[in-house]
């Protein structure tokens, strides 16, 4: 079974991914990974990653985030995080990531933030 | 109830689940407190997926090993493998703006920051031997 589920939500042309379970090494940043590039392939390059239901991640995931963010922007996109448990918040400080990402609180505000 | 655990895996990602959840069971059994079950865990698991990618380089000849103790100073953690070995010195600063999109390198960071003490051993049989405290 996957550490991690990801659902996808669709709000005008941004795509919401709500993620719950684990983004580690293995499963749980391959299967983000897939999701971000395939949407890339269709076109749909305004993500915006719900973390809110994410209980753990690792370097390996926090990994994954900054490829994502990086490949999104290469297409001339837009990826941005939602949610941030604490825990998160305190990697993205320590990481020095906090000043990379556009993070959010809410939903609302995430998304006029793509206009 | 024994103060110190031995555990031998193999050099395979599924490990690194696997020890974090010895050290967690192995911590609650000790009566740590909650913020250092927290860093344990992801110190265990950066270290032991270290061991086994960049140490054993997934030859799954090679074991990893954790000892987990809980010593007067702490819960105290060992991660051996069998690789090359490397210096720590030659990981780039990943928070360094030229470093900061890179997508790994961060492990060290995080065993640094929430672990009290981090301490690299090259062995005289190989490998490297990482030491960990985080005190109570």
């Amino acid at each position: 079974m996957s550490d991690i589920t990801i659902t996808e939500r669709q709000a005008g042309d941004i795509t919401i991914l709500d993620l719950q379970g684990k983004v580690t090494i293995g499963e749980g940043s391959v299967a983000l990974r897939t999701t971000i590039r395939r949407l890339l392939g269709e076109g749909k390059n305004k993500i915006l990653l719900n973390l809110g239901g994410v209980g753990y991640i690792d370097s390996s995931g926090i990994g994954e985030l900054v490829s994502s963010f990086t490949a999104v922007k290469k297409e001339g996109g837009m990826l941005k995080l939602l949610n941030l448990t604490q825990k998160i918040q305190d990697l993205l400080a320590i990481t020095k990531l906090l000043t990379v990402f556009d993070t959010y609180d809410d939903e609302a505000a995430a998304l006029s933030s793509y206009n | 109830m024994s103060k110190i655990r031995h555990i031998e895996l193999p050099s395979q990602i599924e490990s690194v689940e696997k020890a974090a959840m010895s050290a967690d069971e192995f911590a609650r059994n000790q009566g740590f407190g909650d913020e250092v079950i927290f860093a344990v865990d992801l110190a265990i698991r950066e270290s032991v997926a270290n061991a086994v990618k960049h140490g054993n380089q997934f030859d799954e000849q090679k074991p990893v090993q954790v000892t987990l103790s809980d010593t007067e100073n702490g819960f105290e953690v060992e991660v051996r493998d069998f690789g090359p070995g490397f210096a720590v010195s030659d990981i780039p600063d990943p928070t360094d703006p030229e470093n900061i999109l890179k997508t790994n390198g961060r492990g060290i960071l995080f065993m640094r920051s929430f672990m009290d003490e981090v301490e690299w051993i090259h062995p005289d049989d190989g490998g490297l031997l990482v030491k960990m405290l985080k005190r109570r």
